[in-house]
């Protein structure tokens, strides 16, 4: 236990806790969005496998880890697009539906992958970028500011959320949206529109989420993503709903990744005990839903298809 | 807290025969614009899947054990869905009744088949029905939503199966051999399920998924009990007043849908080539994701326990033709569960334009006849 607290190993552990954070963090972010307009998004892990598939095999040909994630930001606007058809114009069951796109990403990612690419090969990772000064202050430098430029920018999505959807036109329409689309509609907000947005959004920041944990890994294989789309949804209830929420919720599970895998390498930890480590944040999150439940309430709308004046 | 789902209901006889053929339609037109995409030959691919799935004998058993899972989890999701309460649960039930029935094989001294096989059978059904209660209890006292539960005890439930597989319940010899694969012993053979027909492959748990199909269609429409469910499954506010205890309704129905899936979970097990409990490290290695594709299967029988027979039998069919067509035509078997996705989505898209059409149908009916029935013992068992 003594080789773990020592610095070195500390420092380490926590930055890439951060680093493992950003896939749920920015699917849960999108997935917010969604919510708060009263769309529940259970795609979200198909929409990150394919978003994934997508950038590592541009990656692979292109060779630019940029024009890659911008693939899974691709990837991610189209599945976002034919989600919001299923669940606002079709008026599909939102949860079911979900499935339907999950199932289809987990498959569609897997036999795209075994035909074009075959057999794993690595490519390249995000290059890690020093913010000057701020990455030279000792211990905070290294754990928050030698990071990725994805890292940055999806802990720059929270504030950048908080501000849409709080002190925005857009965001009041999201939040009426969700919470009495009746009342938006007859004030002239089309329900629509507003849900077609916020899946999109959500579309996106999966598919880039996607991509991003591909990317971040070097790699890709068959269900890459071990269900974290859909634990990016449970996040949104953990966080209530809320931007800061979310990031506390995926940075809860970054760190027990991290840790876990500190542990492991150190031997501090055998291979068994770790699974029973990986088990406490869904064990808290299953927790922290029902405080959630018993607190906070829901966006009224959630789940329910808008249908008007009948 | 949320209502989850919802909308799903029967649909009016006609369109639900329409619903599952528009289904295969969609998802047939599909597979041929990948296969051609591929540069694969979509008649050859077709032959082969179908010759696969149900060109032979052989095929025929293959197909009908890989059903098996679909059926239990379809019928138990059926079952929670009548209830209107959405089970995404099935995977890690499955792997909650395989445990505790692996444990009870293991642990328990030997014995004879008469007494081991009910035994792991229900042990089975309790790993289940308690993976299945925890969401359950949580959504009707807390208002949990029971989306998020179930997934999350998916997530559980697989680091569980790999902790035990990798520790207390591991095979001794693979610890002295340093393999330590992380599997169990040979189960006692006890508990083996019994075969049938002669056949070396065939055993008797597509027998058992087709008996628990009768037994919950029977629960559904014959019983008070099913009558609850169905009736808080269509409103709950009506069914209070009604004095039907809600809560402990919605409860028991997500138990019952997870004990189905924890005896999917215990066939896999006791009607294995290896008779044990093997793991990969996720949920899918064990289950081969019959926890999502039972779901699939339920909605294409229309969420009724008895069309969902066939329904698990032609996705069964789907899933080892598939193997046939990536043998014939190169393209891998993952197009099968890429094509379940798109039939779900079909039928939950067409959903709501049935449920518009059958509000008319019974608003025309109900202009017709004067006499009232029972509110919600409508539609009932000889639909799909």
């Amino acid at each position: 236990m003594s080789e773990f607290f020592t610095e070195a190993v500390l420092i380490a552990t926590i930055a890439s806790g951060i680093r493992f954070a950003v896939p749920l963090l920015l699917a849960g972010l999108g997935e917010a969005y969604g919510q708060r307009s009263g769309v529940l998004n259970l795609g979200v892990d198909g929409v990150m496998l394919l978003g994934a598939f997508g950038g590592y095999y541009t990656v692979l040909k292109v060779g630019n880890v940029w024009i890659g994630l911008l693939a899974g930001l691709g990837v991610g606007l189209i599945l976002g697009l034919i989600s919001a058809f299923i669940t606002v114009t079709l008026k599909a069951d939102q949860g079911i539906s979900g499935i339907g796109v999950f199932l289809f990403g987990l498959g569609m990612s897997d036999l795209l992958f075994q035909r074009l690419v075959g057999t794993p090969r690595f490519i390249d990772t995000f290059p890690r970028i020093e913010i000057p000064l701020l990455g030279d202050i000792p211990w905070i430098g290294e754990m928050l500011f030698r990071q990725n430029l994805v890292v940055y920018l999806a802990f720059l999505a929270i504030p950048v959320s908080m501000v849409v959807i709080n002190r925005t036109t857009f965001g009041m329409k999201i939040r009426a949206v969700g919470e009495n689309p009746e009342a938006a509609d007859s004030l002239g907000v089309s329900v629509a529109k507003v849900r077609y947005a916020t899946m999109l959004i959500g579309g996106t920041l999966a598919g880039v989420a996607g991509a991003a944990l591909a990317i971040d890994l070097g790699i890709f294989q068959q269900n890459i993503t071990n269900a974290q789309g859909f634990i990016a949804i449970a996040l949104v209830y953990f966080g209530a709903w809320r931007p800061l929420g979310v990031m506390l919720g995926a940075l809860l599970y970054g760190f027990v990744n991290s840790l876990v895998i500190q542990w492991k390498t150190l031997g501090i930890i055998t291979d068994s005990w770790s699974d029973f480590a990986a088990m406490a944040p869904a064990i808290i999150t299953i927790l922290a839903l029902v405080v959630v439940a018993t607190r906070f309430r829901a966006p009224s709308a959630l789940t329910k298809p808008f249908e008007r004046g009948e | 807290m949320t209502q989850a789902g919802g909308s799903l209901r029967v649909s009016s006889k006609y369109l639900a025969y329409l619903v599952p053929l528009g289904a295969v339609g969609f998802a047939l037109l599909v597979a041929t614009i990948m296969l051609l995409a591929l540069d694969a030959s979509p008649i050859e691919g077709f032959r082969a899947l179908f010759r696969g799935a149900f060109g032979s004998t052989d095929a025929l058993i293959e197909t009908s054990l890989k059903a098996t899972p679909l059926l239990f989890v379809g019928v138990g999701i059926t079952i929670a869905f009548r209830a209107n309460v959405i089970n995404i649960g099935g995977e890690g039930q499955m792997v909650a009744g395989g445990l505790l029935s692996t444990m009870a094989a293991l642990w328990l001294p030997d014995m004879s088949a008469f007494i081991m096989l009910p035994t792991v059978l229900i042990m089975g059904f309790v790993g289940g029905a308690i993976w299945g209660f925890i969401p359950g209890y949580l959504k009707a006292y807390f208002g949990v939503n029971e989306i998020l539960s179930t997934i999350m005890l998916n997530v559980v439930a697989v680091q569980l199966m790999n902790y035990l597989l990798r520790q207390p319940l591991i095979d001794p010899a693979e610890i002295e051999r340093g393999t330590r694969i992380p599997q169990t012993e040979r189960l006692q053979e006890g508990a083996d399920l019994p075969l049938m027909f002669g056949s070396d492959r065939l055993h008797i748990g597509p027998l058992l998924a087709v008996l628990a199909a009768i037994a919950a269609y029977i629960l559904l429409w014959r019983t008070p009990l099913g009558y609850r469910l169905r009736a808080v499954g269509q409103n709950p506010d009506a069914s209070r007043y009604a004095g039907i205890p809600v809560k402990r309704t919605i409860t028991l129905a997500l138990t019952l849908s997870g004990a189905l899936c924890g005896l999917a979970g215990a066939v896999l097990v006791f009607g294995s080539e290896g008779h044990r409990m093997v793991t990969d490290g996720s949920t899918a290695g064990f289950t081969g994701s019959a926890g999502f594709n039972g779901i699939v299967a339920a909605l294409f029988g229309g969420l009724h326990p008895i069309f969902t027979i066939p329904a698990s039998f032609l996705f069964g069919g789907l899933l080892v033709g598939g193997l046939s067509l990536q043998r014939a035509v190169q393209v891998p078997s993952a197009l099968i569960l890429a094509l379940n996705g798109l039939v779900v989505i079909f039928v939950v898209s067409t959903d709501r334009y049935r449920q518009r059409l059958r509000d008319q149908d019974a608003r025309r009916a109900a202009l017709q006849t004067v006499e009232s029935e029972p509110a919600g013992d409508r539609g009932g068992g000889d639909e799909p």
